[in-house]
């Protein structure tokens, strides 16, 4: 490899921003500023370097958090010290919606217009209007606070620890400052005056949970409960048995416990765990890697973060216990970069966990060592995908690979990999204190064990619940607290479905939902009433894929454009006036279902092809 | 002294495809299966001499039990699996992949997509006059090649061509996401800014003329491009001692452009600036 780089030089803070991440750089080559006599002799490059190509993601970040945008120079120098080319580099950055590449403020507002927000009053940005000095205001995709929409997000760039510049601070508008952008936003202020600041425990309180400290729950029986910092509280409500378990009973009859519960992922596919951990397990190729996909993206979703933030060494735990079944010694936890909130939280508890012996090496002296890493996305629902999130953290493009090879085979950095989401995960905990049978005794016999439902829009308890398998739509949505005026309900996210009031029998399992022609999804109910036109909330999603669209494929690529200017140009069209547009609609969709290379093109019209189907919307 | 290749033999994996039992050595494609039976099946993304990336979806057929349509370019062969070639469902989404790239990119330097465009009934005009187009105008940055990328099917080959395939440079990447993604040199930078050797190979294997030689570019903007009034001679290069096939292209007495067979095996297509466009060297001397 011959890399040229240009002649763009770092300022003092991109240069901080990057060693800090790296350490000093040992040569000119890599960038320092004097050459020092070693590197006469000698250039560290090749395989040495590039072995740390993976650090290019983590690199950007470090420069986007300290400046607030990512500069030539400081992207140069990036390049320099991992020896990544420049032009890859700059693909890869200018693929996430998190990170700029021009300048802007170091205070951001990412203000979210996605479904459960839009249906709480959120509004565009191209509608609101008003700008505010020294704020860089940006609509974002669902920000995974459904159950406090509308909501926002802010992020302070600046050196770690300096106070007026604390970076990933998530707070809510404050009166002055975004609340000021936006005489025509309707009244944020009331709703999303629930902030989610960094020093409040929402765990404690458990906020997001409305059946907190029910002693029915499994799943959430923590969260709201314990004090997420503290590993002696887990210790006392329970943490920590099931790590025991698994060491006695050894890594094939934990596979075989997860296997005989009948868990299957939570994430939306619905594949049979122990399979999975089975077919990593027996991989003859080394080292196995366990990936826990915290990339929860689908509108409406904020499950695994509640989590996260609630019960943070459930987690650890549960990753700790999949390591130990498919024999891999390092983990990646792949965080969504929309969570700064659950990274403190879990990064303090993966340090907690380490400083007790519960990771590293020799974990409670059963001579197995494993230790998790956490990397952060950066804005980009693809990176759900578990082919592109292997890409992601390698540091290349967050685009899909096809498949096969299949990721038991070859997942990240090519060797076997077992990825599993953060709810999936942490239902090994039952799985393994319970005893498999009753585990499975829980919910259906196609569907077991407990399950969490993002509960969101035009309900009056919003939040994050948790039944067994099997209750019903209307169960749920009792719980919730349902208005008279509802007119439909989102199943599984933008991804998903509509269905319609009067089918609240529909079960909430995979087969019941599948049964009746929807889709359970990653668990999302959204409540839909007349506050919000339906065709806005349909172009809304359409503009969603087409945002999120990673490019690789024509059929997605250009499909999710042209099915969003059918949904313009009939957004107030019916009938005879919308056909020709739904005809057109059905056919692009059909082909992006057929031949688009992964889920997000093949799913992206399902949501809309059902509210025209089942909600009868433009008819 | 030339030294073969010992291969060790390789076994045959044995398919149905449209309903006739067919063989290809194990690793082989559907592709392949479909190109020894004489099977027209459209490609855009894939290219003999790189790995095909499956980013067009132009060739999908249909394998029996899959959700979807599997891509022929890509999908290798398995042991009785059945594969339809022409049915309406590939059909379809042949026709649409069509429509989507013409509706938006300027596909008229692209080799028989006016045919296929004919075959599959594709009307691009159906998304109406708005339709997005992606709206780029040529890059005439340096004397050698253009880079107009409103032709881009975004196919990666040229990529793939400039990186660890073959050229090693990794002069140029995807960069931006969905429909806003571009080939571009870092910072979107001129060519002449980038790491860029100007080896060509990117011209080489780019399928829709989104990227070609400076001269073609400045004949076909003059009228003056006419490719049947051309010959083509396969010689080699004198420059050095490697001794790689060009083929020259002559129009007029005057070489036109440069290419390389792709099924030799010194060079696969590849080259370097001093085979590349080392002609323009050789007539600014006469
Ligand atoms: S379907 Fe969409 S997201 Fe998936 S690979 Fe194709 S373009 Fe990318
Ligand atoms: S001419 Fe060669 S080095 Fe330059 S972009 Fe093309 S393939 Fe890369
Ligand atoms: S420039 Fe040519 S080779 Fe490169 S992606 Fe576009 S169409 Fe393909
Ligand atoms: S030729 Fe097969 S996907 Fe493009």
């Amino acid at each position: 490899m011959d890399l040229r780089f240009g002649d763009s030089k770092p300022t003092d803070e991109e240069r901080d921003a990057v060693d800090a991440l790296l350490g000093p750089p040992e040569s000119a080559w890599e960038g320092a500023d004097d050459r020092s006599d070693a590197d006469l002799r000698w250039a560290r490059g090749g395989r040495a370097a590039r072995d740390r190509r993976d650090l290019l993601l983590p690199g950007l970040h470090a420069l986007n958090d300290r400046v607030g945008w990512i500069s030539e120079g400081g992207l140069d120098y990036l390049c320099r010290r991992l020896t990544v080319p420049p032009a890859e580099a700059y693909g890869v950055a200018t693929f996430y919606s998190m990170f700029s590449l021009k300048p802007r403020e170091r205070t951001v507002v990412r203000v979210c217009t996605d479904l459960a927000c839009a249906v709480r009053g959120a509004v565009p940005s191209a509608e609101r209007g008003g700008a505010v000095a020294g704020v860089t205001v940006e609509d974002s995709p669902c920000l995974g606070l459904c159950e406090r929409a509308p909501a926002v997000l802010t992020i302070r760039a600046g050196a770690p620890g300096a106070p007026p510049r604390t970076p990933n601070r998530r707070s809510a508008p404050r009166p002055q400052a975004p609340d000021g952008l936006s005489p025509a936003h309707p009244a944020p202020a009331e709703i999303s005056a629930r902030p989610a600041f960094e020093d409040e425990a929402e765990g404690r309180r458990g906020e997001a949970v409305p059946q907190a400290g029910d002693p029915a729950l499994i799943l959430l029986r923590r969260v709201g409960v314990v004090d997420p910092a503290s590993l002696d509280d887990y210790r006392a409500h329970g943490g920590y048995t099931a790590l025991r378990r698994a060491f006695a009973l050894g890594p094939a009859a934990v596979i075989r416990e997860v296997t005989d519960a009948g868990l299957v992922g939570r994430g939306g596919a619905a594949f049979p765990t122990g399979r999975k951990w089975q077919a990593t397990a027996a991989q003859p190729d080394h080292p196995h890697y366990l990936v826990c996909n915290a990339d929860e993206s689908e509108p409406g979703t904020f499950k695994d973060r509640v989590l996260m933030e609630g019960d943070p060494y459930a987690l650890v735990e549960s990753m700790t216990i999949a390591a130990y079944a498919v024999g891999a010694r390092h983990g990646y936890l792949y965080l969504r970069g929309e969570y700064p909130r659950a990274r403190r939280t879990l990064e303090h508890a993966i340090g907690e966990a380490r400083a007790r012996g519960l990771l590293g090496e020799d974990i409670l002296g059963q001579g197995f060592s494993f230790d998790i890493e956490i990397r952060r996305g950066a804005g980009a629902y693809i990176c759900g995908e578990e082919t592109a999130l292997f890409n992601s953290i390698e540091g290349y493009r967050g685009e899909p690979r096809s498949k096969p090879p299949f990721p038991v085979e070859k997942g990240l950095f090519g060797k076997p990999t077992a990825e599993n989401n953060v709810e999936t995960l942490v239902n090994v905990l039952p799985v393994l204190t319970l005893g498999a049978a009753a585990y499975a005794a829980i919910g259906t016999p196609k569907s077991t064990g407990p399950k969490l439902f993002c509960v969101s829009g035009a309900v009056s308890r919003p939040g994050l619940y948790e039944l067994p398998f099997g209750a019903t739509l209307g169960d749920l949505l009792g719980l919730a607290g349902t208005p008279d005026t509802l007119r439909a309900i989102l199943l599984g996210g933008a991804a998903g479905g509509f269905v319609r009031p009067d089918e609240l029998d529909i079960p909430l399992t995979f087969e019941g939902t599948r049964e009746a022609g929807t889709t359970l999804g990653s668990g999302v109910v959204l409540a839909i009433d007349d506050s919000v036109p339906l065709p806005r909330l349909l172009l809304r999603v359409a503009e969603f894929f087409r945002d999120e669209s990673c490019g690789q494929c024509v059929p997605c690529r250009v499909g999710t454009v042209r099915q969003e200017e059918a949904l313009h140009r009939i957004a107030d069209r019916r009938g005879a006036a919308a056909a020709a547009d739904i005809a057109l609609l059905r056919d692009v969709g059909r082909a992006m279902r057929d031949a688009s290379i992964c889920g997000l093109g093949q799913a992206a019209w399902n949501a809309v092809e059902s509210a025209i189907d089942r909600l009868g919307a433009y008819a | 002294m030339t030294a073969i290749p010992l291969q060790p033999p390789r076994r045959l994996v044995e398919f149905t495809l449209d309903g006739e039992p067919v063989r290809v050595p194990e690793g082989g494609t559907v592709l392949d299966a479909c190109r020894a039976a004489g099977k027209d099946v459209p490609t855009l993304c894939e290219g003999d001499t790189l790995k095909p990336k499956n980013a067009c979806r132009v060739c999908v057929v249909e394998v029996e039990g899959a959700r979807t349509l599997a891509p022929a370019c890509s999908r290798r062969a398995e042991p009785g699996m059945e594969v339809r070639t022409d049915t309406e469902r590939t059909r379809h989404s042949r026709r649409l992949v069509l429509e989507l790239l013409a509706s938006s990119v300027d596909l008229s330097t692209t080799p028989r997509v006016a045919a296929w465009l004919k075959e599959y009934e594709a009307e691009p005009d159906r998304f109406g006059p708005d339709a997005a187009r992606l709206g780029e105008s040529p890059r005439v940055d340096n004397d050698l090649y253009v880079r107009d990328y409103d032709k881009c099917i975004l196919c990666y080959k040229c990529v793939d061509a400039c990186g660890e395939q073959w050229q090693n440079s990794f002069a140029i990447s995807v960069v931006g996401r969905g429909f806003d993604a571009r080939i571009a040199v870092e910072h979107d930078a001129p060519l002449t800014d980038s790491a860029c050797v100007y080896c060509g190979n990117c011209v080489e294997v780019c399928p829709t003329g989104a990227l070609s030689f400076k001269s073609e570019f400045d004949m076909r903007a003059a009228g003056t491009w006419d490719e049947a009034a051309q010959t083509r001679t396969t010689t080699v290069c004198a420059y050095c001692g490697v001794g790689c096939n060009l083929t020259l292209h002559v129009q007029d007495n005057e070489i036109v452009k440069v290419t390389s067979p792709h099924d030799s095996p010194v060079t696969h297509g590849n080259l370097c600036i001093k085979g590349r466009f080392g002609y323009q060297h050789v007539q600014n001397r006469d």
